[in-house]
C-alpha cells in the first residue's frame, strides 16, 4: 500500500509539473483533465474513496470542459 | 524593479515558504496512523443512531447537514452570477451557431463519438441515479450523483449536433428543477421545526441499515442536493456552451 501511495504521489509531481510546463492552452487543458485523474486515484488510495468521486467528476470532467469551451470562445474573438 | 532583483525577491520569499510548509508538514500526526477523537466517536455513531453505512455522507447530511446547506448554496449562487453574466444583452443579437466560413455548416460529429456517447447514456444515467440513491450506504450521494447526471445530457450534445441539444430547450425545466433541489434541503430542515426540533434533525423512522431508506431524511436530503447540482451542472454547461457556440454581435456592427 506504502509503495501504491509512494508511486502515485510522485506521479502527480511529475503531471502537476507537466501541466505547469505545457504552453499550448488546449494541450494543457488535456494534462490537467489527467492530473484531475490521478489526484482522484490518489485520494482513492488514501482510502477516501467519497473524496476520489468528487476528485474526478469535478477535477477530470466538469472542469476541462467548462476551459475547453471558455478557449473556444477566446479563439472565436480573435 | 530590474529581473534580477525580482527573481533574487522571489527567490528569497521561496525559500521562507518553503521552510515554513516543512515545518508545518512535520507536524502532521503520519498518515493513517492515528484516528481522531472525532472521528472514532462519528465512527461508533453513524450505525447504531442513524443506520446509515457511509460516515462520510452521515457526516455531509447529518451531523453536519447544515454546512453541506451553505455549500449548496455557494453553488446556486456561482450558477446564478454565470447566468446573469452570460445573458444576452440588449444590445446583442443572437445568430445560428455556424463555422467561420459562411454558408458552411459546422462538421457533425464522427461516427466513433456518436456511437461512444450514445452507448454511454444509458449507463451513466443508471449511475447516476444509482450514486444519488445509495450515498447512505456507499460512497458516493448528491453531489457526485448530480454531477453524473448532468453528463448524461452532454452526451446527447456530444451524440447529436448543437441544433438538435438546443432545440430541447429544456432551459425553465431545469431551472425550476435546480431552485427544486435547493428549497428541497430546506424544506426538510424545516419539517424538524415544524415537529419542535432542532433543525435538520432527523423526522423519519430509520429503516434497517444497509437499505436505501436507511438514515431517515438523509436520502431525501441527498436526493435534493443531486437534482439541485444535476440542473445546477447543467446550466453551467449549456451557458458556456452557448457562450461559445451561438454567436452573438452587436445590434447594427
Amino acid at each position: 500500500m506504502i509503495i501504491l501511495q509512494g508511486l502515485i504521489l510522485a506521479l502527480i509531481g511529475v503531471a502537476g509539473t507537466a501541466v505547469v510546463l505545457t504552453r499550448k492552452p488546449l494541450a494543457q487543458i488535456i494534462v490537467m483533465s489527467f492530473y484531475g485523474l490521478l489526484l482522484g486515484l490518489m485520494f482513492f488510495a488514501f482510502q477516501a474513496p467519497d473524496v476520489a468521486f468528487s476528485q474526478i467528476v469535478v477535477g477530470a470532467v466538469a472542469m476541462p470542459l467548462l476551459f475547453l469551451l471558455a478557449l473556444t470562445k477566446v479563439r472565436r474573438n480573435e | 524593479m530590474s529581473l534580477r532583483t525580482r527573481t533574487r525577491l522571489f527567490l528569497a520569499a521561496g525559500m521562507g515558504l518553503l521552510a515554513f510548509f516543512i515545518y508545518g508538514l512535520l507536524g502532521l500526526p503520519p498518515v493513517g496512523q492515528q484516528i481522531s477523537g472525532y472521528a472514532t466517536k462519528l465512527n461508533s455513531l453513524t450505525v447504531p443512531a442513524r443506520h446509515i453505512t457511509d460516515t462520510v455522507t452521515a457526516v455531509n447530511f447529518d451531523f453536519r447537514g447544515f454546512d453541506t446547506m451553505g455549500e449548496e448554496y455557494i453553488l446556486f449562487t456561482s450558477v446564478m452570477g454565470v447566468l446573469l453574466l452570460f445573458r444576452t444583452q440588449r444590445d446583442e443579437v443572437e445568430e445560428a451557431p455556424r463555422n467561420h466560413a459562411p454558408g458552411r455548416q459546422a462538421p457533425p460529429s464522427s461516427d466513433a463519438v456518436r456511437v461512444c456517447a450514445l452507448s454511454l447514456m444509458a449507463p451513466t444515467l443508471l449511475f447516476g441515479i444509482y450514486t444519488v440513491t445509495h450515498g447512505q450506504i456507499n460512497p458516493g450521494g448528491g453531489f457526485q450523483g448530480g454531477v453524473i447526471l448532468a453528463t448524461v445530457l452532454l452526451f446527447v450534445f456530444l451524440a447529436g449536433d448543437y441544433e438538435i441539444f438546443r432545440k430541447m430547450d429544456a432551459h425553465r425545466a431545469v431551472e425550476l428543477a435546480e431552485s427544486a433541489g435547493a428549497a428541497g434541503f430546506v424544506l426538510v430542515g424545516l419539517a424538524a421545526i415544524i415537529l419542535n426540533k432542532p433543525f435538520l434533525e432527523n423526522v423519519l423512522p430509520l429503516a434497517p441499515a444497509g437499505t436505501v431508506l436507511s438514515g431517515g431524511t438523509v436520502p431525501l436530503i441527498s436526493l435534493s442536493v443531486g437534482i439541485e447540482v444535476g440542473a445546477g451542472i447543467l446550466l453551467l454547461s449549456t451557458a458556456f456552451l452557448e457562450e461559445a457556440l451561438v454567436l452573438k454581435s452587436k445590434k447594427g456592427g
